[in-house]
C-alpha cells in the first residue's frame, strides 16, 4: 500500500511538474524569476545569465520558471520542491513570505533567495550592498552633471528601491555638496517593474526640471528611462546588469549588482551555506560598469574620484546609510 | 511655476492625451452607429504589438504603422462579425477581444522574440521621430507666443498631429456629410434607416472599420512613437479611460478632445507632482497617482449631468420578416 501511494505521489508530482515545466529532470537545481520577466535586460536577466553561465561551466542542467503573478509564488515553490529540485534559487525581494511557509514544509530542500532574508535552517539569503554601489554611480552622476541636478527613477515604491535612492543621493552629495537630486517612482504595484512608458515620462519631467543624468533603478521600466535619455541627448545610468551597450554614448554607466554571480555560485549545491550572505564592494557583489561603450564618458578625473570613494567605503572612512535599517534617508 | 514649467507640463499633456483621443474618437464612431465597443483596449494592444514587431524586424516605421492598423482593422472586423452579423452580445464580443489580445500578444512575443513578451528595442528608423515645425527655431526667441509655438506646438511626432486633426475631421464627417447623418441615425433608430432603404449592417461595419483604423493609430503610438518597442500589456487600461472620456463628452467629438486633454493633463500633473510638497505636506506618491482616477469618478458622477448614449446602442439590429 505504502509502495503504491509513494508511486502515486511521484506520478502526481511528475504530472504537476510536466504541466509547469515540460521535460523537467529530477534533482536538477531550479531558478525562479520574479515578475518583470526573464529578459528584462536587468535584474531577472542577470539571474538568467548566471544560470546559463553555471550551465556552461559545469555542464549541468537546470529548470526555470517565469512568475506571472504574485499568487504563483507558493505554488511554484511547492511544485519544484516536491519534484525534487535542489537547490531552488529565487530572485526577488517579494519571496520572503512564500518562502518562509514553504521552506518549513520541505526541510531537506535547500533554498537560496536573493534580495530577501528568510530565517530558516535550509535557506540561504543573499543580499547586496546596493547602497554602496549606488553611492558610486551617484558620485559619477554628480561629477558628470553640467546642471548640478541629477535624477532618480525607481520602479515600484518599496524599501529596497529607496535603498538605491538613498545611496545614490548620498554619493551625489559627497561628490558635489550643492547637487540637487530629484526622486521619482514609476508606481506602487508590481506593474511598475514593466512600465517603460511611465518611466520615460517621469524622466522627461526630470529633464524639464533641469536634470541631465538620471539613474534608473526600475527593472524593465528602466528601458524607458534609458530611451528617453538617448532621445533627449542626456545621460542615464543603468542598473543590475551592465546596460551600457543599450545606448552607447548616452548610458553613462550601470550600477552592477552581480545577481548573475550569486546565482551561478548557488546553483552548485556544495556552495550552499545557510544564513545570511552579504555581497558588497569588497566581494565585487556591487560596483559600476566600465567598458568600451562608456570609456569616453568616464573621464580619468571621474574614475580617480570614484575609485577613491570606493576605497574609502571599503576601509570604513565613509559610511553609506542603508535605508532598510531604519527606513529613513538622511 | 514659470512659463517653462507650464509649457513642459502642457507639452506632456499633448503627448499623454494623444492615445486617449485616438481611442476615444475610435469609440465614438462605433458607438454612434449603435455598436458598444469595450474592446478598444484589446485592439490598441494588438496594434501596438504588431506595429512594434514589424518595425523591429524591418526597421521601417511606416511598415510598422501599416501592420498595426491592419491588425487592428482585422480585429475590429472580427468583433463586427460577432456583434453585427451574428448578433452576439456586443459587450461580450469586446471583452473577448481584450482577453484575446492580452494573451496572444504576450504569447507571440515570447515565441518570436524570446524576450519575455517584449519586442526588441527599436532603432531610430523604427520609430516616429519628433517633427520640428517650420520657423520653430527662429521663433523660439520671441517671448510667450514664440515659446508656445516652438516648445508646445512644435516638436511632437506625426501621430500627435494626426490625432488632433482627426477631431475637426470627425466633426465634419459626423455633422456635415450624408454618411455622418446616416451613421448617427443608425445609432438612434436603425429601423428608420432601414425603411429608407439603407443597409444598417453595411453602415455599422463601416463604423467599426473606422474604429479599427483609429485604434490602430492609437496602438502604434504606444509602441513605435511614445515608446520604443512593445511591452506586456503596455496600453495599461487607456482603452477604458478613453471610454470614460467618451461618456463624459456625451459622444461628441470636440468635447471628447477637451476631456482627453483634461485626463492627459491630470496624468502629466501627476508625474510632476510626485514628491512635491503641497501646503507644506509631503504628499504620498500613492495619493498623487490616484488623482486622475479619483477626479474621473468625481467628474463622471457629479458634474456632467445625465449622459445618454445613442438609443440603439448595444442592441443588435434584426430586420423584421
Amino acid at each position: 500500500m505504502n509502495f503504491i501511494s509513494k508511486h502515486l505521489g511521484a506520478l502526481a508530482a511528475g504530472v504537476a511538474a510536466s504541466v509547469l515545466v515540460a521535460g523537467a529532470a529530477f534533482a536538477d537545481p531550479a531558478v525562479i524569476y520574479d515578475l518583470g520577466g526573464k529578459f528584462d535586460k536587468s535584474f531577472n536577466e542577470a539571474a538568467y545569465n548566471g544560470a546559463e553561465a553555471w550551465k556552461k561551466e559545469t555542464g549541468g542542467t537546470f529548470t526555470d520558471l517565469e512568475l506571472q503573478n504574485d499568487a504563483q509564488r507558493e505554488q511554484a515553490l511547492r511544485r519544484f520542491a516536491s519534484q525534487g529540485a535542489n537547490p531552488i534559487v529565487m530572485a526577488g525581494f517579494s519571496w520572503g513570505t512564500a518562502l518562509g511557509t514553504v521552506a518549513a514544509e520541505f526541510p531537506d530542500t535547500h533554498f537560496v533567495v536573493i534580495d530577501a532574508v528568510v530565517d530558516a535552517p535550509n535557506v540561504q539569503s543573499i543580499i547586496f550592498d546596493e547602497h554602496t554601489g549606488s553611492f558610486l554611480v551617484g558620485a559619477i552622476a554628480a561629477l558628470k552633471s553640467q546642471t548640478g541636478t541629477v535624477g532618480f527613477v525607481g520602479g515600484m515604491d518599496v524599501p529596497i528601491i529607496h535603498k538605491f535612492y538613498c545611496g545614490y543621493a548620498q554619493g551625489a552629495k559627497a561628490a558635489n555638496p550643492n547637487v540637487k537630486v530629484i526622486e521619482n517612482y514609476t508606481g506602487t504595484t508590481p506593474a511598475a517593474w514593466n512600465d517603460p512608458v511611465t518611466a520615460g515620462e517621469l524622466t522627461k519631467a526630470q529633464f524639464d526640471a533641469g536634470a541631465d543624468v538620471v539613474f534608473a533603478a526600475a527593472g524593465g521600466s528602466g528601458l524607458g528611462v534609458l530611451q528617453a535619455a538617448a532621445d533627449a541627448g542626456k545621460f542615464s545610468i543603468g542598473v543590475d546588469s551592465n546596460q551600457n551597450y543599450l545606448h552607447p554614448g548616452s548610458v553613462l554607466t550601470s550600477m552592477l549588482k552581480r545577481v548573475d554571480v550569486a546565482v551561478q555560485n548557488s546553483l552548485t549545491d556544495a556552495n550552499f551555506k545557510p544564513g545570511l550572505t552579504v555581497l558588497g564592494l569588497k566581494e565585487n557583489g556591487v560596483g559600476y560598469a566600465l567598458d568600451e561603450h562608456n570609456q569616453a564618458l568616464i573621464t580619468e578625473d571621474i574614475k580617480t574620484a570614484v575609485d577613491k570613494f570606493s576605497a574609502e567605503i571599503q576601509s570604513g572612512a565613509i559610511t553609506v546609510h542603508d535605508y532598510t535599517v531604519d527606513n529613513t534617508c538622511p | 511655476m514659470d512659463l517653462g514649467i507650464i509649457l513642459s507640463t502642457l507639452d506632456a499633456t499633448l503627448r499623454l492625451s494623444t492615445p486617449l483621443l485616438l481611442a476615444c474618437l475610435a469609440g465614438l464612431y462605433s458607438e454612434r452607429a449603435g455598436v458598444f465597443d469595450i474592446g478598444l483596449e484589446g485592439k490598441m494592444l494588438a496594434s501596438a504589438f504588431a506595429a512594434a514587431a514589424v518595425a523591429a524586424v524591418t526597421a521601417n516605421v511606416w511598415l510598422g504603422l501599416l501592420a498595426g492598423v491592419a491588425v487592428s482593422i482585422t480585429t475590429a472586423s472580427l468583433q463586427g462579425a460577432a456583434a453585427i452579423t451574428l448578433r452576439g452580445n456586443q459587450l461580450i464580443a469586446g471583452v473577448a477581444i481584450n482577453m484575446l489580445a492580452a494573451g496572444l500578444t504576450t504569447f507571440l512575443g515570447i515565441q518570436w522574440f524570446g524576450q519575455g513578451g517584449r519586442t526588441p528595442q527599436l532603432t531610430t528608423d523604427g520609430r516616429f521621430q519628433n517633427i520640428t515645425l517650420p520657423f520653430a527655431n527662429e521663433l523660439s526667441g520671441v517671448p510667450v507666443i514664440g515659446q508656445i509655438y516652438s516648445e508646445l506646438i512644435s516638436g511632437h511626432n506625426i501621430l500627435v498631429y494626426v490625432a488632433f486633426l482627426a477631431v475637426p475631421i470627425t466633426w465634419w464627417v459626423l455633422y456635415r456629410t450624408r454618411f455622418g447623418l446616416r451613421l448617427r441615425a443608425v445609432g438612434e433608430n436603425p429601423k428608420a434607416v432601414d425603411t429608407a432603404g439603407i443597409s444598417v449592417t453595411k453602415l455599422r461595419y463601416q463604423a467599426v472599420l473606422i474604429t479599427g483604423l483609429l485604434c490602430g493609430l492609437a496602438g502604434a503610438f504606444f509602441s513605435i512613437a511614445q515608446g520604443s518597442g512593445f511591452g506586456n500589456n503596455m496600453t495599461a487600461g487607456k482603452g477604458f479611460i478613453a471610454l470614460a472620456a467618451l461618456i463624459f463628452a456625451k459622444w461628441k467629438p470636440v468635447p471628447a478632445m477637451f476631456t482627453c486633454l483634461l485626463f492627459g493633463f491630470l496624468d502629466a500633473l501627476q508625474i510632476r507632482l510626485q514628491g512635491a510638497e503641497i501646503f507644506g505636506i509631503d504628499v504620498p506618491v500613492q495619493a498623487i497617482q490616484a488623482l486622475p482616477y479619483l477626479l474621473t469618478v468625481i467628474l463622471l458622477a457629479g458634474f456632467i449631468g445625465k449622459a445618454v448614449g445613442p438609443k440603439a446602442g448595444g442592441v443588435a439590429y434584426t430586420k423584421e420578416r
